[in-house]
């Protein structure tokens, strides 16, 4: 029973973590049609901005947004710089709809390599704003901690104010309507390459607070090479698939399905298999369904 | 005529592997281990030109099966003792089959869909190593193709025989893949690849043959990898990275993913970039972090450029370029 | 205030859809733009609104250049394109579609405005606004793409084909329409058909393009009493 509850605590709280990693991910596909394997070196990179302002301020809660922003300024960087390009450059061809797969995955490599010789490849050290010592009770400890709650309010408040952007303001109107018909979002006014831009911004920050809040819920230490950044990668990354790519409500479930299961599995069945649990839920998960629990027939392109 | 035209290819096959066999000879050591890993990258990349280029799909995950096809193969030899050519055979046929389960799977999802399910196997399939015995966990197990036979001679060294069975292997691989693409199956493909709607009017049964190219693409992987795992002499979990798979999708990238002419560009060039990386370092003297990055930050950038600025490939590029000054003179 | 279109050429790739066309549309009349498939009509209308780029000539609109341009500069100066193919975005709700048109501009209360005489116009939108416009009937939609193109306060609206895929009842209705925003809106319309004798009944002159090139103008009762366009365009 105790360790039942332990399981979906463990299991949510990865979960929530992994939603916020999908919503970068959809955030990205739905304004630029592009799955961005670079999202989760992108995090990275924030997170050792974070550490930066960790160092010189010694405040978690300065390192937060340091690392938000840091990560939205390269985001919108790189879709400015290098997405443009690429649409531009490569929209035609037999290898058109591979192209922007492997560039993202070119831009991995790259942010990692740049992140190994600028900070190197040895484990650096963030501290979370408190405890990760389990709360007890009576003489058992459980498998939820002061961060572990402040991890879970942190990512609903997010996922509340990204909802409330893209439902009620007209900033979201804008990036809705971009995502699904460019032509007519231009027609209407829509300045569309500047709300790609944004949209990579708000992934880019998404995606920094999944890595910050990733990084203090496992041991604090963290490099280029560290599991926690692998997991984050193929995580948010199987959980914006088992969503649907299209939607933040898909990208939260596919984040909580993803996160419960794997700990069920780890709990139940066997840690070892750590790596290749998630790969058999998506390929369950796609057999019943193969655009996803939220997803669309067929992707939109345009 | 065509059939003669077959036969002339068959002879520049034969003709290259003599000039190989020259080669082989009159290069040091270090070169000749090169040279083997050349051509399993020759052979790893062309199962993924095959499948991209040709029948439009992506894997991230052929560093996946390249492992199945390693283990199958190190699994037969150690256990029961197969001749070598036969080992190979079942790395082929092993990884063949694995390759038909997950394009089974492949088949039924579209771009992105496919690179995470393929992504997500090559990160979780080698962990698997670690859940049976037989697969040797981490550690890995000793894989020997034994010595070269004497009849070769005395200074036959052992990579020198590494190098005869992968630069052998590949030829023939490069030749089959080559006559496929060119066959019906290879037209299916493309036909599949620029419209499958079309294709499907046409009578093509697109998802049967975009299994079939999953099929082929693994068998040949699968040979990559067991060639691979000979070169390194242990097969284990840490041979295939994730960036065993990336690595294979820059160097198909990098020879022009819809052309299989370029392949010894990309297996080259992934070969050569520590090497160049290494003479750079020395020669300008940069930091030592720099140093051991600049081989990975080489290749991404390179990958970055090629599918920025040349994204179909330098031959394409080349052809292309040609047939439009071709047709300026025509005027 | 006119439209004026000045030996304008626009090439697709090799092909040439538009060559050498010129035109002018004064303003506050109806002009409908008639030609068999493949004569250009959508081509020019998209370079007009600046989804198409040009390759020579001009095009003036209060003294705005509309080639060179995007978009979403053109919709500022008062020019809405409503593109082919019931213009909408299905996954958002009408109120969002009608909201869209109407995102550029700062004065929320004149949008406001906007909406509530787009909702007089289209009565039918106005008790559907928070259906998703996937769920609206063909004719609806073609509603709802007016609409929004009217919440952006054009002075010059470019439909294209308005009239593709509805019954004939709702073509006549949308049609009606049409000639109601020009005659008591003063809205200045070019209408592109195929739909050519429903287009000129309601149209004050009309252009009939032929490959690319402008075959005949003329006030739409020359037109229509012109032969060689009965002939060819209007099936009698």
């Amino acid at each position: 029973m105790f360790q039942l509850l332990n399981t979906i605590l463990i299991g949510i709280t990865a979960g929530a973590i992994y939603s916020l990693m999908a919503t970068a991910i959809v955030l990205v596909w739905r304004s630029t049609r592009v799955i961005n394997f670079a999202q989760a070196g992108m995090a990275l990179l924030s997170t050792y901005f974070g550490y930066e302002a960790m160092v010189h301020f010694n405040s978690f809660w300065i390192a937060l947004p340091v690392a938000m922003v840091g990560g939205a300024a390269v985001a919108a960087l790189i879709e400015l710089v290098f997405m443009r390009l690429l649409v531009k450059r490569s929209s035609t061809g037999p290898i058109a709809a591979v192209a922007p797969i492997i560039a993202t995955l070119g831009l991995l490599g790259l942010i990692k390599g740049l992140i190994s010789t600028f900070w190197g490849g040895a484990d650096v050290r963030l501290v979370g704003p408190v405890t990760n010592i389990g709360y007890s009770i009576g003489d058992k400890t459980l498998a939820f901690s002061p961060l572990k709650l402040l991890t879970l309010c942190t990512v609903v408040v997010l996922m509340l104010l990204l909802t409330v952007l893209f439902q009620k303001s007209n900033i979201g109107l804008s990036l809705r309507a971009s995502a699904y018909s460019p032509e007519i979002a231009r027609l209407s006014g829509v300045k569309v390459d500047f709300v790609r831009t944004l949209g990579w911004s708000l992934a880019g920050a998404s995606g920094a607070v999944a890595g910050m809040f990733q990084t203090v819920n496992g041991n604090g230490a963290f490099s280029p090479e560290s599991i926690e950044f692998s997991l984050l990668l193929i995580s948010g990354f199987i959980a914006a698939i088992i969503g649907g790519l299209e939607s933040l409500i898909g990208a939260v479930i596919g984040g909580l399905v993803l996160g419960l299961v794997v700990s069920f599995v780890l709990m139940y069945i066997s840690s070892s298999l750590f790596f290749i649990a998630p790969f058999l839920i998506l390929l369950i998960i796609l057999f019943i369904r193969p655009q996803g629990i939220i997803g669309v027939k067929a992707a939109r392109r345009g | 005529m065509d059939k003669l035209k077959g036969a002339n290819k068959l002879g520049l096959y034969v003709v290259s592997g003599f000039i190989l066999f020259l080669l082989g000879n009159r290069v040091d050591e270090l070169r000749v281990y090169q040279g083997a890993s050349i051509a399993v990258f020759v052979v790893a990349i062309s199962s993924i030109i095959l499948l991209t280029g040709y029948s439009g799909q992506v894997s991230l995950g052929h560093g996946a099966l390249m492992a199945i096809g390693a283990y199958s193969a190190v699994i037969s030899r150690n256990s029961f003792h197969t001749p070598v050519i036969l080992t190979f055979v079942i790395a082929v046929l092993i990884a063949a089959i694995g390759g038909a389960l997950l394009g089974a799977a492949a088949a039924r999802l579209s771009g992105p869909y496919l690179a995470g399910t393929t992504l997500a196997l090559a990160i979780g399939l080698p962990s698997l190593a670690n859940q049976f015995s037989i697969l040797g966990g981490e550690q890995g197990i000793f894989f020997d193709v034994g010595f070269p036979p004497p009849s070769l001679g005395e200074g036959f060294t052992q990579y020198k025989w590494f190098f005869w069975i992968a630069a052998l292997a590949a030829l023939i691989s490069m030749w089959l893949v080559a006559n496929i693409l060119r066959s019906r199956f290879g037209r299916n493909w493309r036909a599949g690849r620029s419209n499958e709607t079309a294709a499907a009017l046409s009578g093509i049964n697109v998802s049967r043959s975009k299994i079939l190219a999953f099929t082929i693409s693994a068998g040949v992987a699968g040979l990559a990898g067991a060639l691979l795992s000979m070169t390194i002499g242990i097969v284990s979990p840490s041979a295939f990275p994730l960036t065993l798979s990336f690595s294979l999708l820059t160097g198909a990238v990098l020879s022009g993913v819809s052309t299989l002419s370029g392949v010894m560009i990309g297996a080259v060039t992934l070969v050569a970039i520590p090497e160049i990386a290494d003479a750079v370092a020395t020669r300008i003297g940069v930091s030592e972090r720099l140093t051991t990055n600049l081989p990975g930050l080489m290749v991404s950038t390179l990958l970055i450029l090629t599918v920025l600025f040349v994204p179909n490939g330098p031959v394409e590029q080349h052809r292309t370029r040609q047939a439009r000054k071709a047709a300026r003179e025509k005027h | 205030m006119t439209l004026t279109v000045n030996e304008l050429t626009i090439h697709h790739g090799a092909i040439c859809a538009i060559s050498d066309v010129s035109f002018t549309v004064p303003k506050g009349q109806l002009t409908a733009v008639i030609g068999a498939n493949g004569a250009g009509k959508t081509t020019l209308l998209r370079t007009l609104s600046g989804l198409n780029k040009s390759t020579h000539g001009t095009a003036t609109w209060n003294e705005h250049n509309l080639l060179h341009s995007k978009p979403e500069t053109i919709v500022r100066h008062g020019v809405s394109h409503v593109s082919e193919g019931k213009a909408v975005i299905p996954e958002l709700s009408v109120v969002e579609n009608l909201e869209l048109g109407a995102i550029w501009r700062k004065n929320k209360k004149e949008a406001a405005e906007s909406k509530a005489a787009v909702t007089d116009i289209f009565p039918r939108l106005g008790e559907r606004l928070n259906q998703r416009a996937d769920t609206l009937s063909g004719g609806e939609r073609q509603m709802l793409a007016i609409g929004r193109a009217l919440m952006s306060k054009p002075e010059l609206l470019l439909l294209d084909e308005p009239s593709l895929g509805l019954a004939p009842l709702v073509v006549e209705q949308i049609f009606q329409t049409i000639r109601d925003l020009t005659t008591t809106m003063g809205l200045t319309v070019v209408l592109v058909e195929q739909n050519a004798m429903g287009a000129l009944k309601i149209a004050d002159q009309g252009i009939v393009l032929n490959l690319g090139k402008v075959a005949v103008t003329g006030t739409a009762q020359s037109l229509i009493a012109d032969p060689q366009v009965r002939a060819a365009y209007l099936g009698y």
